[in-house]
């Protein structure tokens, strides 16, 4: 009854092409945003803004990333971590040797320097497809966390290979980095830059590099002979996702953990994010931020479950069980709905406005 | 240029002065190549019978030896009951999985069935650690450990023990897939599943018989990593390892994966041993990847791959 979108008549073609056709959406998108910039920052606590709302940012944009790598151009990747760890040395960097320059430059060129490590390593995708790729960007997930590792230039002669993030402030002296920062500063920081992020990729897909990139993922060949270059199309997928995939770990790096140490991306991290547009949903920007929520949300709510409960595991008990369960839900969730929490979201929209009709 | 002489001149200088070392550390790479090979072997079995690609074979090794490990040390059976009784487990996890697992999921894209198999090796993990514990445990079944000295080159015992078992494990399977009728399906299912179904090849029996295979060949590779390096979760990573190795095979050629586990194998171990100071050490990390990487570029399909062939 609320959601239908009878009596909204189109006058433009800008209408008709808005990003959100429909104006519950629009306001439902607002509202959401609304409460996010305003609400959570004035009622969360410091804990809840730095371990849940932090993480749940940076890896949205993380799986945005991959997102536009593997939903959208079909590209099979496991070396997220690496270039995640990519964009947080890279921003460390240049923000210890170059102290005068804004974090929000630092960020942007960090992005773009992973963008060029990750198209390096997308070169192999000309000629390699499939799970064949996917094992060949394992090269750069493990060579790159090796090299942060191993290079003491990189983590600036620190003795045990960890990097702290430096005092940096955005303007004036509102801090998002470093141990003057407040959390609401870091979270809102960190929320502008995710919103703006999803809104350039939500557009992107949308016109004819995005196209593109759908238009290879399906076939290839086919694409290919209506015109498009396999080449620009691959290669810009991976420069463009590694951009994004660069930022989430300069943030990650500089605004979630404020100390980080290359081991923290190894291929584990690239699974998770893996994980989280699968779940989420292949090929969908709201999706990425589903499974992102939803990654997050699990092991947090898992390894609290049993105390609800009045139950009292011992802790290792408990790690075990959350292993299982995490595999157990996963399996689960491929069966039930293989085109992730996005597309029950739409199932959900099309039942709406059809209710109170079946069909 | 002192980085280009540790690259380009210096190991040379050092194979060339004691030729013997670079023999010795040719066999002990070809040696741990094996153990690789047999972890890629999984995986092989597997892809080419279901085009399922099985993330889960490491946390399959780390399954079974666990089990292995457990019925004998704390349940106090004797090491051929165990055996049997944890073939009989994998057997019953086959069952389990393509009840539970591959049959909701067919006909579905592949990237969503390894998700699956993803899934398969947390649950995996999890289950054999919750019922057998975390510990590290040692595996002893009196395979002599000790060097072997011919001529003036040092062979590890074990490893040429590793090496027949994965021998002779590897001539049962041929002649298990050559000379039974349950071999022949396998081999048309693997050809063409429409094709084998409809001369009445039944696929969900087919598929349990693979995973029983590729859980009984886990089995053995987690006894003989058991051995070398203890039963620890760890052991599930080697997993990873095995990736290179199939890549450099082709994913659908036993014979691949033995060769592709014995270059990877002796590949990385002459990197580490001669070119590692070079570039600072632990290149074992990246080096077999990068190996495949560069290979691909040149064979898409692998060594011994099925030519990729595209139509429109």
């Amino acid at each position: 009854m609320l959601y239908r979108e009878t009596g909204q008549f189109k006058t433009s073609y800008g209408a008709d092409h808005a990003i959100l056709p429909i104006r519950q959406d629009r306001i439902g998108l607002a509202v959401i945003l609304a409460i996010a910039f305003v609400a959570v920052p004035l009622v969360a606590s410091d804990y809840w803004l730095s371990t849940i709302m932090l993480p749940f940012l940076v890896f949205s944009l993380a799986a945005l990333g991959l997102n536009i790598l593997t939903g959208y151009a079909g590209q099979l990747s496991l070396g997220t971590g690496g270039f995640m760890a990519c964009g947080a040395f890279a921003a460390f960097k240049l923000s210890t040797s170059f102290p005068e320059l804004n974090i929000v430059i630092v960020f942007a060129l960090s992005g773009l320097i992973t963008a060029g490590v990750g198209t390096l390593f997308g070169l192999p995708s000309l000629r390699i497809k499939g799970f064949y790729l996917a094992v060949a960007t394992l090269a750069a997930q493990f060579f790159l966390v090796w090299l942060f590792n191993k290079l003491p230039w990189f983590t600036n002669y620190s003795p045990s290979g960890v990097i702290t993030a430096p005092p940096r402030a955005v303007f004036g002296d509102v801090f998002v980095t470093g141990s003057a920062a407040t959390a609401e500063a870091k979270y809102l920081f960190a929320l502008t830059v995710v919103s703006l992020l999803a809104l350039a990729a939500k557009n992107m897909t949308r016109c004819k590099i995005g196209r593109s990139w759908m238009a290879i993922r399906d076939m290839d060949i086919a694409a290919e002979i209506i015109g498009i270059r396999p080449l620009t199309a691959k290669l810009s997928a991976f420069a463009i996702s590694s951009f994004y995939i660069g930022i989430a770990g300069a943030m990650w790096a500089f605004i979630y953990t404020s100390s980080v140490e290359a081991l923290a991306f190894q291929i584990d991290r690239s699974f998770q994010i893996l994980f989280m547009i699968i779940i989420g949903g292949l090929g969908s920007i709201l999706g990425s931020f589903l499974g992102a929520g939803f990654i997050v949300l699990l092991p947090i709510f898992l390894s609290n479950a049993p105390a609800l409960f009045g139950l009292h595991l011992p802790t290792d008990l408990i790690t075990h069980l959350e292993f299982m369960i995490f595999g157990a839900l996963i399996v689960f969730f491929l069966i039930v709905e293989p085109h992730g929490l996005a597309r029950l979201w739409q199932i959900g929209k099309e039942k709406l406005r059809r209710w109170p009709f079946p069909y | 240029m002192s980085l280009l002489q540790a690259i380009f001149v210096d190991p040379f200088v050092m194979i060339a002065e004691v030729p013997l070392f670079f023999v010795e550390v040719l066999i002990g790479g070809l040696m741990a190549g094996v153990m690789y090979s047999l972890v890629a072997l999984g995986f092989v079995l597997i892809f080419k019978a279901s085009g399922v690609f099985n993330f889960a074979q490491g946390a399959m090794v780390l399954f079974a030896a666990l089990f292995f490990a457990g019925l004998i040390d704390d349940v106090g059976l004797s090491p051929w009951l165990a055996f049997l009784l944890t073939v009989a487990v994998m057997v019953a996890l086959a069952f389990a999985i393509e009840r539970v697992v591959l049959r909701p999921l067919v006909n579905q894209a592949p990237i969503i069935l390894f998700m699956a198999t993803i899934g398969i090796t947390f649950f995996l993990d999890g289950f054999g650690q919750t019922i057998w514990g975390s510990g590290v445990r040692t595996l002893d079944l009196g395979i002599p450990q000790d060097p072997w000295i011919v001529g003036d080159i040092y062979i590890n015992q074990f490893d040429l023990f590793a090496a027949v078992t994965c021998g002779a494990l590897v001539a049962v399977l041929a002649l298990f897939f050559q000379l039974t009728p349950t071999g022949r399906a396998l081999r048309a299912v693997a050809d063409d599943h429409q094709a084998a179904m409809s001369v009445g090849i039944p696929l969900k029996v087919i598929w349990t018989i693979v995973w029983s295979v590729a859980g009984v060949v886990a089995l053995v590779a987690g006894i003989m990593w058991g051995t070398k390096l203890g039963v620890q979760p760890s052991i599930a990573l080697i997993a990873l390892k095995a990736l290179p190795v199939l890549i450099l095979g082709g994913f659908t050629s036993v014979p691949g994966a033995i060769v592709g586990g014995l270059i990877i194998g002796a590949g990385e171990k002459i990197a580490e041993v001669f070119w590692g100071d070079a570039f600072g050490g632990a290149i074992e990390d990246w080096f077999a990847y990068m190996l495949a990487l560069v290979f691909l570029l040149f064979r898409p399909q692998g060594l011994f791959g099925e030519r990729i062939i595209e139509r429109v």
